[in-house]
C-alpha cells in the first residue's frame, strides 16, 4: 500500500516536471513572439521596463514566501519528532513589523513609480521628439476599424500605415459599441466610446508589422477587429499617400453610412476623404438629439 | 399570452440541445428516485420547507456543486474552441454561442458557485462557530437561498428556452443595451444577477446582525474564531457593495423595459457610469469571495499545524483594513478609460497597498506552521497549493495596478490568468479545504483521504498548466474572449496546453465525484462518533457530528480566543447535566413559494409575459404578508426531548 502510494506520487512528481520543463522550452522557442518582451517603439519600451522593474520588486517578498513554504512544510511535518513544537507561540512582534515594513516599502517605491510613469506615459501627453507628429483618427465600427487622416485627405479599413520615428496623435472613438484600440508592440490602449474622443500617443522605432486588435468585447463580430499597423520610411509613406489619394474610392458620408453597416471579417481597403470633418461629425452624432 | 415566447425560441443547436436532455433526464431521474425511495414528504418536511441555516447551508452547496459542475463544462469547451479555431478553422462554435458560453461561464461560476459556496458554509458555520442556536432571521435566510436557486434556475433555463447573454458577465452598455442585443439574452443574465443579489443582500445582513448579536456569552469581538471576523467584514462589504448591483442593474433594466437612457451612448445617456458603479460593486465583490476562504485558511492552518494562530490580532486588523480598501479601488478595472494620470495613480496606488494586509496574512499563516507539527491532511494540501497560486495572483495583480503597464495588459489574457490565479487558487481552493474540513461535522463522516488528495493535487498541478500559459498567451497579444485567431500569431501551441490543463483539472473534478461516492459507500467505517475528528479548536467542534437541531444542548460559556481547544486543556465542558426547554423556528413554505413568485416575475418579464409577471409581483407580496402577520413561528422543544437526543449522542 506505502509502496503504492510513493510510486503514484513520483509519477505525478515526474509528469509536473515533465510539463514544467515542456513549458519552458514552449516559451523560450517563441520569445521572439512576445509583444510585450519585445517593443518596437519607446512607449511598449518604456512600459517593458516598468512591468520589468515592478516584477523585480515583487520578488523579493514573493521568492522567500515560497521557500518559506517548502521549508517550514518539510520541517514541520508531523512525523519529524526533531523539530521545535511550541503550540502556544503565536506573537512575534519583531517579526511583524518585517512583514508590515518590507512589503510596505516596496509598495511605497512602487507608488512614486506609478505617480511618475502614469504622468510621464499618460497616453494623453504629446511624444516630443523634435519631429512633426502625424495625426489619425481612428473609429471602431461593427466589426472594423476606420483610419481617417484629416492631413492627407485619406482613410483605410483594418490597415493603418504611417512613418516610422514620427509620433502619431491617434484620437479615438466609436460608432459602435465600445472597443478598446491596442497595437502590443508599440503601446496600448484606450477605448473607443461613442460620442468620446479618447488619445493615444505611439511611435515606431523601426519599420515593420504590428499586430493590432480591440480587446473589449463588441458583440458578434469581435474576434475579427484586428488590423496591421505598418511603419514605413517617410519616402515610402509620402508614394503611399499619393497613390491612394490617386487611385482611392471617395469616402463622404453616403459610403461612411453604408461602411458602418454590421460586417464582419472586412479586407483591407482605402479611400480619399470626402467629407473632411467626418471624424468630428461621428463624435458629435451623439450628443445631439436625434 | 406567451409575450414574446414563440415556437422559435425552443429552437437550439446540437450541443444546446445535447445539454437539454442531460437537464431533462436528469430531472426524471431524480423525480424517479424520489418517488421510488418515497422521500417526497422528506424532501418537503425535512429540506425544502426548512428554517434550519445547517438544512439551508447544506441546499446552496448542493445547488452550487450542480452549477460548479456546469460552470466547468463551459470552461472546457471554451478551451476546447480556442484550441482549435485557428486560421481557416472556426472550430465548431459560432461565434455568438461562444459569446455566450464565456458569459455563463463567468456569470456561473461568481453568482452560483462561489457565492453559493460561500452562503452555504456560512449558513452552516456562523451559529455554530459562535455558541448560537440559529441565524437572527431564519425566514429571511429560506428567501435569500431560493432567490439564489431561482437565480440559478434562470442560467440553465436559458439553455433550453432562448439565449443566454452573450455581452460578458458584467455586460458592459451599450453593447448590452437594446439596441445591440435585442433578444432575450441580457435579461435572463440580468434577472437572474438580479434575483440572487437580492438573495445575498439580505442574507448579508442577516449574518451582520447574527454576529453582531447572538454571539454565546464572554465571546467578545477579538475572541471570535478568525473565520467569524471574515464573515464580518464579508457581511459589511455585501451590505454597502450589493446595493450598488441593484440599483445599478434596475437601471439597466429600465433602459431595455422602458426606453430610459441610463446607460445608451446617446439621448444623454452614459454607459461610462455603468462601468463605475459595476465595478464599484464589482472590486469589493471579489473580497466578498476572497475573505470568507482567509477566515477558512485561518481554521485549517491552526487545527492541522496543532498550534494556535500566529498573529491574531494583526489578522484581524487585516481584514479590516482588506474591507476599507477594497471601497477604493474599483477604477483599476478601467485605467484605460482615460481618467487622466491623477486618478489612475490614485487608484493604483490604493490597489497596491490592499497586498500589504493581504501579505501580511500569508507570513501569519506560515508563521502558524512555524514550530508546530503539520499534519498533511487533504484541507493542507488545498492550502499549499492556495499559497502558489494565490501569491502568484497577487504578485500579478499588483503589476497591473501600476496604470502604465495595465494599458499593455489589460483585457488580455493576462489578466483572466491573473484572476483565476486569485479566484481558483484563492476561492475555490478555500472552499475546497473547508468542504473537506467541514465534511464530517456536515454529514457526520469523513471523507475518503487519499482520493481527495489526488483531486487536490489534479487541480493545483492542472491550473498551474491551464493558466500559466495565458499569461504568456496574453504577454503575445492575445486578448481575452476570441472564438478565433489568425494562424501567424502563434498562438495555438499554448492553448493546447492549456487545454491539457483543464482536461488536468476534470480529472481532479472526477477524482471529487469519485471520493464522493467511495465516502458514502464507506460512511459506516469513516463515522465520526466524537464530534471533533481533526483535535478541532472552535466550538462547531464541541457538539455532535451532524449536530441537532439546536446545534448545543447548552449555550457554551466562552473565556478564551480557540473556546473549544480551552475548554479541552481545561476538561471541561458545558454540558451541566440540566437541560431546559428550547426554541426552534417552525417550518414554513412560505420560502419555497416566494422562490416560485419571483421564477414567475423574471421569467414574465424576460419573455414580456406581463401577467406571469404580475402573478409573481403579488405572489411575492401576499406571501411577505402572510409570514409578517403569523406570530407562531417557534415550536418549542421540550427539555425531555432534548434530553433524550442528548443522552443518544452521548451513548453512541
Amino acid at each position: 500500500m506505502q509502496k503504492k502510494r510513493k510510486i503514484a506520487f513520483y509519477l505525478l512528481l515526474i509528469l509536473g516536471v515533465l510539463l514544467v520543463v515542456g513549458l519552458v522550452l514552449l516559451l523560450c522557442m517563441q520569445s521572439g513572439q512576445i509583444a510585450m518582451l519585445n517593443p518596437k517603439g519607446m512607449i511598449a519600451a518604456k512600459q517593458r521596463g516598468l512591468l520589468i522593474m515592478a516584477s523585480w520588486l515583487m520578488l523579493i517578498v514573493v521568492i522567500p514566501v515560497f521557500i518559506m513554504t517548502v521549508v517550514f512544510a518539510r520541517k514541520y511535518r508531523a512525523s519529524n519528532r526533531e523539530s521545535k513544537y511550541r503550540p502556544d507561540w503565536d506573537q512575534s512582534l519583531s517579526a511583524e513589523i518585517v512583514w508590515f515594513g518590507v512589503p510596505f516599502v516596496i509598495i511605497a517605491v512602487l507608488s512614486v513609480l506609478v505617480w511618475r510613469s502614469s504622468h510621464h506615459l499618460d497616453p494623453f501627453r504629446p511624444i516630443d521628439t523634435g519631429v512633426q507628429p502625424l495625426t489619425i483618427q481612428v473609429v471602431a465600427l461593427q466589426w472594423k476599424w476606420l483610419f481617417i487622416y484629416p492631413e492627407q485627405g485619406i482613410a483605410t479599413v483594418n490597415f493603418v500605415q504611417f512613418p516610422e520615428k514620427t509620433p502619431i496623435n491617434f484620437h479615438i472613438t466609436s460608432d459602435a459599441p465600445m472597443n478598446s484600440f491596442w497595437i502590443p508592440q508599440l503601446g496600448g490602449q484606450i477605448y473607443a466610446m461613442a460620442g468620446m474622443d479618447t488619445q493615444l500617443h505611439l511611435i515606431a522605432d523601426e519599420e515593420g508589422e504590428f499586430r493590432g486588435s480591440s480587446s473589449n468585447l463588441s458583440g458578434k463580430g469581435f474576434a475579427g477587429m484586428r488590423f496591421k499597423a505598418i511603419a514605413v520610411s517617410d519616402a515610402a509613406f509620402e508614394a503611399w499617400v499619393d497613390e491612394v489619394r490617386g487611385e482611392g474610392e471617395m469616402l463622404d458620408l453616403e459610403t461612411y453610412q453604408e461602411l458602418a453597416e454590421p460586417s464582419e471579417d472586412n479586407p483591407p481597403a482605402v479611400y480619399r476623404l470626402g467629407k473632411n470633418d467626418l471624424y468630428d461629425w461621428i463624435v458629435m452624432k451623439y450628443k445631439m438629439p436625434m | 399570452m406567451f409575450g414574446r415566447l414563440n415556437l422559435e425560441a425552443f429552437h437550439q443547436d446540437v450541443i444546446e440541445q445535447g445539454a437539454d436532455l442531460m437537464m431533462v433526464l436528469g430531472a426524471i431521474f431524480i423525480v424517479a428516485l424520489l418517488t421510488y425511495c418515497k422521500r417526497w414528504t422528506w424532501l418537503w418536511k425535512e429540506w425544502l420547507t426548512s428554517l434550519d441555516p445547517k438544512r439551508i447551508g447544506v441546499m446552496y452547496i448542493v445547488v452550487s456543486m450542480v452549477m460548479l459542475v456546469k460552470g466547468f463544462i463551459d470552461a472546457l469547451m471554451l478551451r476546447a474552441q480556442q484550441m482549435i479555431s485557428v486560421g481557416d478553422s472556426h472550430g465548431y462554435l459560432t461565434s455568438s454561442h461562444f459569446q455566450q458560453i464565456f458569459t455563463a461561464h463567468g456569470t456561473t461560476m461568481i453568482f452560483f458557485v462561489a457565492m453559493g459556496l460561500l452562503f452555504g458554509l456560512l449558513n452552516f458555520l456562523i451559529p455554530l462557530q459562535i455558541g448560537a442556536r440559529d441565524v437572527a432571521f431564519p425566514f429571511v435566510n429560506a428567501v435569500s437561498f431560493w432567490l439564489f436557486a431561482v437565480g440559478a434556475m434562470l442560467v440553465l433555463i436559458s439553455l433550453a428556452i432562448g439565449k443566454f447573454s452573450a455581452t460578458g458577465w458584467v455586460s458592459y452598455p451599450p453593447l448590452s443595451e437594446l439596441q445591440y442585443s435585442p433578444g432575450v439574452g441580457v435579461d435572463y443574465w440580468l434577472w437572474s444577477v438580479q434575483v440572487s443579489g437580492v438573495g445575498s443582500l439580505i442574507s448579508g445582513i442577516n449574518f451582520f446582525v447574527t454576529i453582531l448579536k447572538m454571539r454565546a456569552p464572554g465571546m467578545t469581538l477579538m475572541k471570535m474564531p478568525m473565520l467569524t471576523w471574515t464573515t464580518l467584514a464579508t457581511a459589511v462589504l455585501i451590505i454597502f457593495a450589493f446595493q450598488v448591483l441593484t440599483a445599478t442593474l434596475t437601471m439597466l433594466s429600465f433602459d431595455r423595459l422602458i426606453g430610459t437612457h441610463f446607460f445608451t451612448s446617446d439621448f444623454g445617456g452614459n454607459p461610462m457610469m455603468y462601468i463605475n458603479l459595476i465595478w464599484a460593486w464589482g472590486h469589493p465583490e471579489v473580497y466578498i469571495l476572497v475573505l470568507p476562504a482567509f477566515g477558512i485558511f485561518s481554521e485549517v492552518v491552526p487545527v492541522f499545524s496543532q498550534k494556535r494562530l500566529f498573529g491574531y490580532a494583526s489578522m484581524v486588523w487585516a481584514t479590516v483594513a482588506i474591507t476599507l480598501l477594497s471601497f477604493g479601488v474599483w477604477l483599476h478595472h478601467f485605467f484605460t478609460m482615460g481618467a487622466g494620470p491623477n486618478a489612475n495613480s490614485f487608484f493604483g496606488i490604493m490597489t497596491m497597498l490592499i497586498a500589504v494586509p493581504t501579505g501580511v496574512k500569508i507570513f501569519n499563516w506560515l508563521f502558524t506552521m512555524l514550530q508546530g507539527r503539520v499534519i498533511f491532511k487533504t484541507p493542507m494540501i488545498w492550502f499549499l497549493g492556495f499559497i502558489f497560486a494565490f501569491t502568484t495572483g497577487g504578485m500579478t495583480g499588483v503589476l497591473m495596478s501600476i496604470p502604465s503597464v495595465d494599458f499593455q495588459m489589460h483585457n488580455s489574457l493576462f489578466l483572466i490568468a491573473h484572476f483565476h490565479s486569485t479566484i481558483i487558487g484563492g476561492v475555490v481552493f478555500g472552499f475546497f479545504a473547508g468542504l473537506t474540513y467541514w465534511f464530517p461535522k456536515i454529514f457526520g463522516f469523513t471523507l475518503h483521504e487519499r482520493l481527495g488528495k489526488w483531486a487536490a493535487w489534479c487541480w493545483i498541478l492542472g491550473f498551474f498548466i491551464a493558466f500559466f500559459p495565458l499569461y504568456v498567451l496574453g504577454m503575445m497579444g492575445a486578448t481575452r474572449r476570441l472564438d478565433h485567431y489568425e494562424t501567424a500569431a502563434g498562438w495555438q501551441p499554448l492553448f493546447v496546453v492549456a487545454a491539457f490543463g483543464a482536461l488536468l483539472i476534470a480529472i481532479g473534478v472526477g477524482f471529487q465525484v469519485l471520493q464522493l461516492i467511495i465516502s458514502i459507500k464507506q460512511r459506516k467505517e469513516n463515522r465520526d462518533a466524537t464530534g471533533d475528528p481533526w483535535n478541532g479548536r472552535t466550538l462547531e467542534w464541541s457538539t455532535s457530528s451532524p449536530p441537532p437541531e439546536y446545534n448545543f444542548a447548552h449555550i457554551p460559556e466562552v473565556k478564551e480566543r480557540d473556546a473549544f481547544w480551552a475548554m479541552k486543556q481545561a476538561h471541561q465542558t458545558h454540558n451541566t447535566g440540566k437541560y431546559e426547554d428550547i426554541h426552534v423556528p417552525k417550518n414554513s413554505p412560505l420560502g419555497f413559494f416566494v422562490g416560485i413568485f419571483a421564477f414567475c416575475l423574471s421569467f414574465g418579464t424576460i419573455w414580456y409575459m406581463w401577467w406571469l409577471a404580475a402573478v409573481g409581483m403579488i405572489g411575492i407580496i401576499v406571501c411577505v404578508t402572510i409570514r409578517l402577520c403569523d406570530d407562531d413561528v417557534e415550536r418549542v422543544m421540550s427539555a425531555h426531548e432534548v434530553q433524550h437526543i442528548e443522552t443518544a449522542r452521548t451513548r453512541a
